[in-house]
């Protein structure tokens, strides 16, 4: 039982910061390599704002979101939106070289020292019991919430709200959608927003979990597996995906052996790039198109 | 893209299509640059001389990312972990069975295009970034191999590899090494060049440019695709086979994520699709952690942040590769190219076609 929910957990911490990866890209067909940088800065922006906000955990949280959504257009406006039109490599590098400036930067910013925002926020973990004896623990119960209220909400936008169509539509075609009079360049911000909010939310919980430091972009990158085998195309395919890689992890951790557990969800990766190049869940022709 | 050459050189026959120097200017160049090169390591410091030995391992595998990349066009993320396996094979030769220098090294080579051989397999199915997660996947499942046989072996710290010796000396004076590398470096980047103008390099240009045409023109895809992912590795393998010896030490730590970067960085900044680009970019991104130390020391305050260096190092070459793709796509052979002209064209203008 306890397997099973820890399995949700890292389900809902994979999911939560591989649609990051899934949005970026179904959108400006962009790989963005730098995402678990981008989620560490929004858990560095939590850490600002708990010092700017003394007192007020509730609106140094509202802040850190509103941060984290800021940096997403920023990097949009600053950088990716010179490389576009240029080659798709170009674009990927472009994203590992800020990757690299980032973590750079965050060791000079705020040095490499460990740091636990939740004692500072005057916040306590507890535990709770569920039906037959497993415990989870509110942080972990508010990743699982999190993931679900993200994902309820990605869905519902995506379907029904004017922006989420044009969102879909710049996707599927960036042509015929600026003929439209879809602005590309608003579409793409707003895609690199929704990003850069829902791994820093991500960032945030993980570093209130357990720690503040650069390990966090390691998990970062190793949710970028799980966009992959659901299809980097397709939100559904992201809890999907991050359901398998999660319960591989989580099954081999504790029946084979822990050293296996990073490797893992590249393994499995590499076995659906053999299988099914394009994932659980996306669409074929993406391959050709890249 | 043709450059222009300079006024009075005409080619007049085929073979001159062909020469690797062709105008009495790029010979002089070598030549000069040979005699420079061989009287460098009798003036120099052992600091640079320790350098130029680490520009040289890298020249090899930017030269054999040059290839796969840069006229393969086929994106390998798995740098690291090629030159990781090359280091781990001599590690293991040398650690267990004593293997002398002149058989770890053509073993690591093996090792080298077979693994080669399965990063490229993938690459008949996947294309772009798909091709470049897939190695980049193989990277990590590489580097564990390797840390398996550490723990295994109880060795938790890295392997130690004795120096090796060549033709009864042993290889410890920075002056050997940087002999011995100046050939193998050599001798990597004549290969490169001669294999770009052999039917194999032709078609691994035609496949670059554009699939589907070069199979409708007789080249078979397949074999040109595997080729280029196992001469490009076997390389990798033997560069990484040299810097194990050169450190004299193998650690799964030195071959991380970063390192691959690096490799990329250095065909980027050097200049996509030029040996020479890969030899300036291997020389820029090597030497560049050590202008940037050099750069802090100068500042005032500067010795507060040695502790800093490494973060700053970090963040000014990400800055510095961001710069370069957004401004200088070309690379540094870009910036050469567009100098040569002006001194060649002067007092005209070439006005690139937009």
């Amino acid at each position: 039982m306890q397997t099973l929910v820890n399995i949700a957990v890292l389900t809902s911490i994979y999911a939560l910061i591989a649609c990051g990866y899934v949005i970026v890209y179904r959108t400006s067909r962009v790989l963005s390599l730098a995402h678990g940088e981008l989620m560490m800065l929004g858990a560095f922006g939590l850490w600002v704002t708990i010092a700017l906000f003394d007192g007020m955990p509730l609106a140094a949280a509202l802040a850190a979101l509103l941060l984290a959504a800021v940096v997403g257009v920023v990097v949009y406006a600053a950088l990716m939106r010179r490389m576009t039109g240029e080659a798709v490599l170009a674009a990927v590098l472009a994203t590992i070289a800020l990757g690299i400036l980032l973590r750079g930067l965050a060791v000079l910013i705020w040095g490499p020292t460990e740091r636990h925002p939740l004692a500072a926020l005057g916040w306590d973990n507890p535990v709770f019991e569920l039906p037959a004896g497993a415990r989870i623990s509110a942080i972990d119960a508010s990743l699982v919430g999190a993931a679900v209220v993200c994902y309820a909400g990605l869905f519902a936008f995506l379907r029904f709200s004017p922006w989420g169509i044009r969102m879909r539509a710049a996707g599927q075609s960036p042509l015929l959608a600026a003929q439209r009079g879809i602005s590309l360049h608003v579409i793409y911000a707003l895609a690199w927003c929704l990003a850069t909010l829902t791994g820093g939310t991500a960032g945030m919980l993980l570093a209130l979990n357990t720690a503040l430091d650069q390990t966090m972009v390691v998990i970062g990158l190793k949710a970028f597996p799980a966009a992959l085998v659901g299809g980097l195309d397709s939100l559904a395919g992201a809890i999907l995906g991050a359901l398998i890689i999660a319960a591989a992890e989580v099954l081999i951790i504790q029946f084979v052996s822990p050293l296996l557990a990073d490797v893992v969800p590249f393994i499995v990766l590499l076995a659906m790039l053999i299988v099914r190049p394009w994932g659980l869940f996306g669409t074929r022709e993406e391959l050709d198109r890249v | 893209m043709p450059q222009p050459h300079s006024s009075g050189y005409f080619r007049t026959d085929y073979a001159d299509d062909w020469r690797l120097l062709q105008t009495r200017g790029q010979r002089g160049a070598a030549a000069v640059g040979l005699v420079l090169a061989c009287v460098f390591p009798l003036v120099a410091s052992a600091f640079l001389l320790d350098l130029a030995n680490q520009v040289l391992i890298a020249v090899v595998g930017a030269v054999a990312l040059m290839l796969l990349t840069g006229y393969a066009g086929q994106v390998s993320l798995g740098h690291a972990g090629l030159m990781a396996a090359g280091a781990f094979t001599t590690g293991i030769l040398a650690r267990e069975t004593g293997a002398p220098f002149w058989i770890a090294l053509p073993a690591s080579g093996a090792v080298g295009a077979l693994i080669g051989f399965l990063f490229g397999l993938p690459s008949l199915r996947l294309r772009g970034l798909y091709l470049a997660v897939s190695t980049l996947a193989l990277h990590f499942i590489v580097i564990h191999a390797g840390q398996e046989y550490e723990t295994r072996r109880g060795l938790s710290s890295g392997v130690v590899i004795d120096p090796p010796s060549l033709f009864g000396a042993e290889l410890v004076d920075p002056r050997l090494w940087y002999a011995a590398l100046f050939v193998c470096a050599g001798a990597a980047v004549l290969f490169a060049l001669n294999l770009l103008r052999s039917r194999t390099g032709r078609a691994w240009r035609a496949l670059h440019g554009r699939e589907p045409v070069a199979e409708a023109l007789g080249i078979p895809v397949a074999g040109a695709k595997v080729s280029a992912f196992v001469i490009a590795s076997t390389l990798t393998a033997m560069s990484g086979s040299l810097f194990a010896y050169y450190r004299g030490f193998v650690s799964s730590e030195a071959f991380s994520l970063f390192l691959t970067i690096q490799y990329v960085a250095m065909i980027i900044i050097g200049g996509m699709g030029s040996i020479l680009g890969a030899v300036l970019g291997a020389a820029f991104v090597t030497l560049f952690p050590y202008l940037i130390e050099m750069a802090l020391a100068q500042l005032p305050g500067g010795a507060s942040m040695s502790s800093l260096v490494f973060a700053v190092n970090y963040a000014a070459f990400g800055l510095v590769m961001i710069l370069f793709l957004l401004f200088e796509p070309q690379g540094l052979v870009g910036i050469w190219h567009r100098l040569r002209n002006w001194f060649l064209l002067w007092p005209f203008r070439q006005r690139p076609l937009k």
